[in-house]
């Protein structure tokens, strides 16, 4: 019997002895799971009692495939792992390989890689923030915020000839320069974007009824973020000054300003305010970014057949939602012994059941968006 | 206009009884046109109001909506979504409660077709001046939730059930305030009848004087049609669509045109009680009329497009705390000056 008909089997028996609370199953089919997550939860009246996430609808044997692939065979395959930051994976992943095979990349790609990852985030924030509105019943901000989104992927296709899977950053640096005058392009999308943010503050956070519904919900303690290993928007939300790029700098981070917001009692309002004030600081570091770009070659001179030393790497970066990291052993070969990715929506969710009781549903609702889940990445 | 109608109707039922038929057919006849000209409108005019918000909502949304059907800015839009959901395979779930899950749609929109009855379009455009115009208003709007709950319970489907219980909740709640607040202009003309209470409008409309009561009854009205920022009985993201989720096809078109059928009466019932009805200079009333209850609309579903939706406790608490003291002071208020000035 497997797991989920016994657990089924102990609902059944529970159901009995009490009439008054019931379980819903909210997906695989719902249109607030972004995705097919299935959540079971028991209603007692509107209140939910317990929250039970069931993973794995989407579960591809990613790292399974991994060993089976050449290095710089397995890029294509990140991009499908968080599809809303696949610059982010990319990244991730050529930076453990790169540290794994001692590659220092040229000037002009790590100012690149920072430039590209920035909007990565703007972007995919955007998306968030579309997405949770349309869990809080607002639908112009999802309209809006895909416009904005839609101009950032102009701006990656035009680098890498792709809306979603880039596939754009190599073992070494990036597979391409930017085009002539892209540098310029993303100037004048900034000065577009950055009159906008106060627009959707006007849909979102000066509205009274958003403020109302997301204010002292689903409240994650600084405790309970830490022990469950939460990163990213979550963990500051929950007033935890905690964020890659400054604690454990990759790439050329540590040559920029920016602050790091955090809020202050880990509610739902307080990770959504992270996220709108991130999007802020990544304007601020891609202009600096711009400024300071150097001209020069983008790839290191790299072997066409990459081997890896025998040894083993853990390297992380700091995604739009957490601390992304991949794990690879090397066996001298050209293939990697193992490789294993640390999800961070994967981690945040499994929070999931210790924010949400005592709340009524439509806050599970809300509760479920501010963790901003990528199910292709829950799942690998 | 009313005695060129009445003249016509006692012709018509004198010329009936020349011909020596029951005196009950041309009764009915007479029923059977008034009821059908009646649906003709409700079914243009939502259709109407479907493109309408469909496009209003675009142009919030920096789109442009629909562009294709019929040409000109996809006008026959809505016709061609009619004509779609009327073939749509009748489906009724297994498990359902049949006779119930039948009857939801058609009692949703009897209520919202009765209603219709007291709406004053112009001087002598109404179908029958009831001198208890008002209470029956809200007598027939409260049936709504009747449908709404066969709707829920005969779905089988907890989701629906949810919707269900969280609308009786609302309706129950909204009800209250709703009532409290048209009490004060009737107060103010004595009559309980629609038409009495626009000739009473003459020099002044009522919002001047009851603008609390007009801005309780908007809010009650838009949560009474279940739209946003009340629209918990249909949560999209919560309860995926609330009570019709079972629902498809022509069932489901049905539900669609009552809700907009019900929003227009609510629309009607504000102007006529608040913004003189069919008063207005130069055009002909019964364009002022739709003119006034339009804009109306336009400000229900631009409040549906900005804004987020409540949760159900805030929504009661809304009710019971903030509109329903509101609507009692506004009542008690006018009572008093009423009494002083008389």
């Amino acid at each position: 019997m497997t797991t989920v008909n016994l657990h089924l089997q102990q609902v059944k028996e529970q159901t009995a002895e009490s009439m008054e609370e019931m379980w819903v199953n909210m997906g695989p089919q719902h249109p607030s799971t972004h995705g097919v997550l299935r959540l079971l939860i028991k209603l007692d009246g509107e209140v939910v009692r317990e929250c039970i996430p069931y993973m794995g609808y989407m579960h591809r044997c990613h790292e399974k495939i991994g060993e089976n692939r050449a290095y710089v065979q397995i890029i294509p395959y990140t991009d499908r792992l968080d599809y809303l930051a696949s610059m982010y994976n990319n990244w991730a992943y050529c930076l453990a390989c790169e540290r794994l095979m001692g590659i220092q990349i040229p000037e002009r790609a790590e100012y690149l890689r920072v430039l590209i990852g920035e909007l990565q985030r703007i972007a995919s924030h955007l998306i968030w923030l579309g997405t949770f509105g349309l869990d809080l019943g607002n639908f112009t901000l999802f309209m809006w915020c895909f416009r904005e989104r839609e101009m950032i992927l102009d701006l990656f296709e035009a680098v890498s000839g792709q809306r979603l899977n880039y596939s754009f950053m190599r073992i070494g640096g990036l597979a391409l320069d930017v085009p002539e005058g892209w540098l310029g392009d993303v100037k004048a999308f900034l000065q577009w974007f950055k009159p906008r943010l106060p627009e959707y503050d006007r849909l979102s956070t000066d509205n009274i009824i958003w403020q109302k519904r997301i204010q002292g919900v689903g409240i994650l303690t600084p405790e309970d973020a830490v022990s469950y290993a939460c990163s990213g928007p979550v963990l500051r939300g929950s007033g935890i000054r905690w964020d890659l790029r400054k604690n454990d700098p990759y790439g050329i981070y540590d040559r920029f300003e920016f602050d790091i917001p955090v809020g202050t009692s880990g509610d739902v309002w307080d990770r959504f305010w992270v996220r709108r004030q991130e999007m802020d600081q990544s304007v601020r570091i891609v202009e600096q970014a711009l400024t300071e770009i150097p001209p020069g070659p983008v790839l290191a001179p790299v072997a066409k057949k990459l081997r890896a030393p025998v040894g083993d790497i853990y390297s992380r970066v700091e995604s739009p939602r957490g601390e992304l990291g991949d794990y690879i052993v090397a066996d001298g070969s050209e293939k990697p012994y193992r490789y294993k990715v640390r999800a961070p929506t994967f981690v945040n969710l499994s929070a999931l059941p210790v924010m949400l009781p005592g709340y009524l549903v439509a806050d599970a609702v809300a509760v479920l968006g501010s963790v901003d889940i990528v199910l292709c990445e829950v799942d690998r | 206009m009313p005695q060129i109608r009445e003249e016509l109707v006692a012709r018509f039922y004198a010329l009936f009884e020349g011909w020596g038929i029951p005196w009950i057919v041309p009764r009915l006849v007479v029923m059977l046109v008034v009821v059908s000209i009646i649906i003709l409108f409700i079914s243009v005019s939502a259709m109407f109001l479907i493109w309408w918000e469909r496009k209003i909502s675009a142009h919030i949304q920096a789109r442009f909506g629909p562009m294709r059907v019929g040409g000109w800015h996809g006008w026959a839009q809505s016709i061609a979504d009619g004509v779609k959901l009327l073939l749509k395979e009748d489906i009724i779930p297994t498990q359902a409660d049949r006779p119930v899950f039948i009857l939801a749609p058609m009692v949703v929109f009897a209520a919202a077709l009765a209603a219709y009855v007291v709406i004053p379009f112009g001087p002598g455009l109404i179908v029958e001046d009831l001198n208890i115009g008002i209470l029956y208003f809200i007598a027939i709007s409260s049936l709504t939730v009747l449908g709404i709950i066969m709707a829920g319970w005969g779905s089988n489907n907890k989701y629906a059930a949810l919707g269900a219980l969280r609308s009786a909740a609302q309706a129950v709640s909204y009800e209250v305030p709703l009532v409290v607040s048209l009490i004060g202009p009737v107060l103010l003309v004595g009559s309980l009848s629609t038409t009495k209470i626009v000739e009473a409008q003459r020099y002044l409309w009522f919002i001047v004087l009851q603008p609390l009561a007009f801005l309780t009854y908007f809010t009650c009205a838009v949560a009474e049609t279940n739209r946003l920022p009340f629209d918990i009985p249909e949560a999209e993201s919560e309860l995926v669509a609330g009570f019709h989720v079972e629902y498809s096809g022509m069932r489901f078109a049905i539900f669609f045109l009552a809700e907009y059928a019900n929003m227009f009466t609510v629309c009607a019932i504000a102007t006529t009680v608040f913004l003189g009805g069919w008063r207005g200079p130069l055009l002909p009333p019964w364009l002022w009329f739709l003119l006034k209850t339009y804009f109306l609309l336009f400000v229900m579903i631009w409040l549906r497009w900005t804004l987020a939706r409540v949760r159900v406790d805030q929504l009661m608490n809304v009710a019971w705390k903030i509109l329903l003291p509101l609507a009692f002071a506004n009542l008690g208020i006018t009572g008093l000056l009423v009494w002083v000035f008389s």
